[in-house]
């Protein structure tokens, strides 16, 4: 059985959807309040945790470190479902750009909507 | 709430509080510098109970092992005890000269110590005996230097670098640890365009990287950007230009934000200065030093001109006035 990750060609494919991605959320008006810290590499480093998990991948997130890594975010600025929506679209683009398949992305962006429970503290 | 055994007593910690601020509290003064997890100052050991994951981002897997934390950054969640950290990375050195490099930034040479091994680009925190002020400053040397050289921003109403400025002689003693910072030339890729930028004294840590990365072999262009408010900002032309002719692959211009500037010279935001010379920066390795605000401006600016988060290396200084 071949898993999401490995279609979707590993760790080298995360990496390379990474910088794309992080460059999508921070020139979006709409959302990269949420993305801009102290330390962008740090942030980018983030980015390529969610990245891996959306993409099936050895990840150590989990539900817990999701809402409390997120709650600041929630409590503080406001980041609400259509924010969330917002970057699910981000991960679609990106990866439409990169050439991945339809039936992957659809993949991918059900593991990501896995955790929206988890990050928007519902 | 916790208790924090040091030296034998026992101090409480309040909710939210960090140990160095429960210590300070206590009238215990422990080594400290930014106080936000970045210089290290305050890496302190716990011999009995286990520092929180938070109080140990940064510190290398060695010093995990041994539980090493940093104070400013440990909200304790269990009793603990702790010990300072070990003296062994503690070097003590003699001030060989000092050079005012412009109005505001005092050159300082420093004998090397023998045993202190360090990488082109990191930086050493200063420590006044007096009282244990701590501040970080970056080297402008380069490990085959038989000498290390900072360049001090003189900082109004700064503690430490107005007595650098002017207390401290020729010919006196300081001491200091580290290196610290991960802002440094890998030697790797040696055909890859590299792109140095800084503002003010970030020039220290940029020209050490550069001479560093020629000596190590590096043939791909090293452009180097160094800025400043206003023209006087500027230093080191001359050794810049030096160094430049005698090696082709290096470039060097200044950047002026605003006033008048040197005939060669950009003006306007060095980001953007950078990118309107340069043009496409993928593939390029980055080196950013100086001010923070400009160099999270440098970062997103370079970011979206193509570099590669994972290529770009930043030292973004504090300077802390009064603290």
């Amino acid at each position: 059985m071949t898993t999401l990750f490995e279609k979707i060609g590993g760790q080298a494919s995360v990496d390379a959807a990474i910088d794309p991605f992080y460059r999508r959320v921070l020139a979006d008006p709409y959302v990269s309040r949420f993305f801009e810290g102290v330390d962008m590499a740090k942030q980018a480093e983030k980015q390529r945790g969610f990245l891996t998990m959306a993409f099936g991948g050895p990840h150590s997130y989990t539900g817990k470190d999701m809402r409390e890594g997120h709650r600041h975010l929630v409590q503080n600025m406001g980041l609400n479902g259509t924010h969330f929506d917002q970057i699910l679209a981000h991960i679609r683009s990106t990866l439409a750009s990169l050439g991945v398949s339809e039936e992957l992305i659809t993949e991918a962006i059900a593991i990501a909507e896995s955790t929206r429970a988890d990050v928007l503290d519902l | 709430m916790p208790d924090i055994t040091f030296e034998g007593i026992k101090y409480d910690c309040a909710t939210d509080e960090t140990v160095l601020d429960s210590l300070t509290r206590h009238g215990v003064l422990l080594p400290s510098g930014c106080r936000s997890g970045s210089c290290h100052a305050c890496k302190v050991k716990a011999v009995k109970g286990k520092p929180p994951e938070a109080s140990q981002t940064g510190l290398k897997d060695t010093l995990k092992a041994q539980h090493y934390f940093l104070a400013c950054m440990c909200k304790p969640e269990e009793e603990i005890e702790i010990a300072l950290a070990d003296s062994s990375e503690s070097f003590s050195s003699t001030i060989i000269e000092k050079l005012w490099l412009n109005e505001t930034v005092l050159k300082i040479k420093l004998t090397r110590p023998d045993g202190f091994q360090y990488q082109a680009g990191q930086f050493i925190n200063l420590s006044r005996s007096s009282d244990q002020l701590v501040r970080s400053y970056s080297l402008a040397s380069i490990a085959s230097d038989d000498f290390l050289e900072l360049h001090i921003k003189r900082v109004p109403d700064g503690r430490m670098s107005n007595w650098l400025c002017d207390e401290l002689q020729t010919g006196d003693t300081i001491s200091f640890f580290g290196p610290s910072g991960s802002c440094f030339y890998v030697q790797d890729n040696i055909e890859q365009p590299l792109l140095l930028a800084g503002t003010g004294t970030g020039l220290a840590p940029l020209y050490g990287i550069a001479r560093d990365a020629i000596q190590a072999g590096h043939t791909g262009p090293i452009h180097l950007f160094y800025a400043s408010h206003h023209a006087e900002g500027l230093y080191y032309a001359d050794e810049l230009k030096a160094l430049a002719d005698e090696y082709a692959q290096l470039n060097c211009t200044a950047c002026v934000l605003q006033g008048e500037k040197p005939a060669a010279a950009l003006s306007g935001a060095v980001d953007q200065a950078v990118v309107n010379a340069l043009g496409d920066l993928t593939g390029f390795r980055v080196y950013i030093c100086g001010d923070a605000p400009v160099v999270e401006q440098m970062q997103r600016s370079f970011f979206f001109a193509g570099a590669s988060m994972q290529s770009i290396y930043a030292d973004a200084f504090a300077f802390t006035p009064e603290g």
